[in-house]
C-alpha cells in the first residue's frame, strides 16, 4: 500500500498496436515503465503509472501513441486558468519568477 | 554570473570553444544552496553554447544539456575522466525535465543549436546523447531528419552517465526510472515553504487587525496575542502541507495530494488543540474556525506539491482539483468567517 501511486483510470494515453513497428522507443523514453516489449510489439503494462509527459507520443515516429500531454501541477493549472492559457508550469516566465513553486 | 567553470579554451575547426572543469568549487555549492532556497533561482543560468570537457576530439561524445546552472553542475561533476562535448541549449535557465515539458528543451532548439555551433564540423560522428527526461520535448526522428544527428537517450540521472557510456551507450532499466526518494523530496522543501509564505503573511495581517479591534477598543496587546495564536495555526497548516507532506508522502493514505494534505492538517490541528488546551480557553466557534482554516491551508499547499512531484499527471491533478479546490476555498472562507464572528462575541 505504501509508495508513489497516483489516481487510477485518469490518463488520456491511447495506443494502437497495429501501427507499432517494434522500434522500442516508447520503452526507452518512458520514466515510469508504462510500456514494455512483448515479442516484436510494445504493450501497455502499467497504464496508471502514466504521467502524460508526452515523451512516448512525441518519439513514436509511426503515430501509434497519442496522449494529451501537460503538467501535473496544480499551481500551474490555476495560473493557466487565471490567465486564460494552457495549464503551464510557468517557471520559465521571468515576470512570474517569484510566484513559482513548481518545477 | 562569473564563469568560474571555464578554465581554458580549445581550438576547433568551428572556432574557439571554452573548456570547463569537472570540479565544483565553493561558489558552485553556494549557488546550488541559494537556488534550493529560492534565491535568484530563476536567474541561475549559463550561456547556451558548446563546451569542451577534458580536451575532447572529433570522436568524443556530445552530451546535450540545459542552461540551468544546477543541471550543468550535476552533469559536469560526473565527467571526471570522460572526454566530451556539452551542447547547452537555451532553456531560459530551467532544468531539463521542466523545460522539455514546456518545449524549450526541444527539437527546434537542438536543431538550431547544432547549426549555430557548427557541430558537424567539430565531430566526425553524428550522434547526440540527450538526457531521457528531455524526451517530452524532443522528437528524436525529427532531429535526425533535420540535422543528420541521431538522438540516443541517456540515463535519467547524470551520475549514471559513466556506466551508460561504458555499456556502449545503453541504459539499464534502473537508469530509465524516475525516483522520488526521501532525499529527493527533502531538498525541495525550502522552495515549497518559501513559495507559500507570503500568502500566510498576508493572512496574518488580517488576523492581527481583527484581533486588535475585537471586541471593543483597539489595543496593541490584543494584536500581539491574536497574531501569535494566528501565527501558530497558520504556520502549522503551512508546515503540514509543505514539510510533512513531502517527507511522509508515500506513507500517507490515499492517492490525491489534496486529501493527503487535509489529513495531515487535521492531525496537526488535533495535536495543537491538545497542546494548547491548557494555555488558553477558546470558544467552540473559534476552534471550528481554526480547524477549517488549518485543514484547508494544509490541503491547498499539499496539493501544490503535485507540481514538484515526479509521478502526477495533468488529468489526475485536474480531477482532484475539481473536487478539492472548491472545498479548500469554501473551507478557508467559512473558517475565517467563523473565527471573525467568534472574536466579536
Amino acid at each position: 500500500m505504501f509508495g508513489h501511486h497516483y489516481l487510477k483510470n485518469t490518463t488520456t494515453l491511447q495506443y494502437d498496436p497495429k501501427k507499432c513497428t517494434g522500434c522500442m522507443m516508447c520503452t526507452l523514453v518512458c520514466p515510469h515503465a508504462v510500456f514494455r516489449m512483448e515479442g516484436k510489439k510494445a504493450m501497455i503494462q502499467a497504464k496508471d503509472a502514466c504521467i502524460e509527459c508526452g515523451a512516448c507520443a512525441l518519439n513514436c515516429a509511426y503515430g501509434a501513441i497519442t496522449v494529451r500531454s501537460g503538467v501535473g501541477c496544480s499551481a500551474g493549472i490555476i495560473k493557466g486558468y487565471l490567465s486564460g492559457q494552457e495549464p503551464t508550469c510557468d517557471c520559465a516566465c521571468p515576470a512570474e519568477k517569484k510566484k513559482s513553486s513548481c518545477c | 554570473m562569473a564563469e568560474t567553470y571555464i578554465v581554458n579554451t580549445q581550438e576547433t575547426p568551428a572556432g574557439i570553444v571554452p573548456q570547463i572543469t569537472t570540479d565544483l568549487r565553493m561558489s558552485d555549492y553556494e549557488g546550488t544552496f541559494k537556488a534550493r532556497f529560492n534565491i535568484s533561482r530563476m536567474d541561475y543560468k549559463l550561456a547556451p553554447r558548446l563546451y569542451a570537457v577534458n580536451q575532447p576530439d572529433a570522436n568524443s561524445v556530445v552530451l546535450v544539456s540545459a542552461n540551468y546552472k544546477m543541471s550543468f553542475d550535476y552533469l559536469r561533476k560526473e565527467l571526471k575522466k570522460i572526454k566530451a562535448w556539452i551542447l547547452v541549449l537555451d532553456t531560459k535557465g530551467i532544468n531539463v525535465w521542466c523545460a522539455a515539458g514546456k518545449g524549450t528543451f526541444g527539437t527546434q532548439e537542438i536543431i538550431r543549436r547544432i547549426q549555430e555551433t557548427r557541430l558537424a564540423q567539430i565531430v566526425k560522428h553524428r550522434r547526440l546523447i540527450v538526457p531521457q527526461l528531455g524526451a517530452p520535448g524532443v522528437a528524436a526522428h525529427e532531429v535526425k531528419k533535420a540535422s543528420g544527428f541521431s538522438v540516443t537517450y541517456g540515463p535519467v540521472r547524470a551520475q549514471d552517465l559513466p556506466a551508460f557510456l561504458r555499456a556502449g551507450m545503453k541504459t539499464t532499466e534502473a537508469m530509465r526510472r524516475v525516483q522520488f526518494t526521501l532525499f529527493d523530496r527533502m531538498v525541495l522543501i525550502p522552495v515549497e515553504v518559501i513559495g507559500h509564505l507570503k500568502y500566510v503573511l498576508w493572512g496574518l495581517v488580517y488576523f492581527a487587525l481583527v484581533s486588535g479591534f475585537a471586541p471593543g477598543v483597539f489595543s496593541w496587546e490584543k494584536v500581539l496575542f491574536g497574531s501569535s495564536i494566528a501565527a501558530v495555526f497558520l504556520f502549522s497548516g503551512l508546515i503540514a502541507g509543505t514539510v510533512l507532506l513531502p517527507v511522509l508522502l508515500p506513507f500517507i493514505p490515499g492517492p490525491a495530494f489534496a486529501w493527503k494534505g487535509a489529513l495531515l492538517g487535521l492531525g496537526v490541528f488535533a495535536l495543537l488543540q491538545w497542546l494548547l488546551a491548557g494555555i488558553f480557553t477558546s470558544t467552540m466557534l473559534s476552534i471550528l474556525g481554526w480547524a477549517l482554516i488549518v485543514v484547508s491551508l494544509a490541503s491547498f499547499s499539499g496539493m501544490n506539491f503535485t507540481g514538484t512531484s515526479t509521478y502526477t499527471s495533468l488529468s489526475g491533478v485536474l480531477k482532484e482539483m475539481k473536487i478539492a479546490l472548491p472545498l479548500q476555498i469554501g473551507g478557508f472562507s467559512l473558517g475565517v468567517i467563523l473565527w471573525t464572528i467568534s472574536s466579536f462575541i
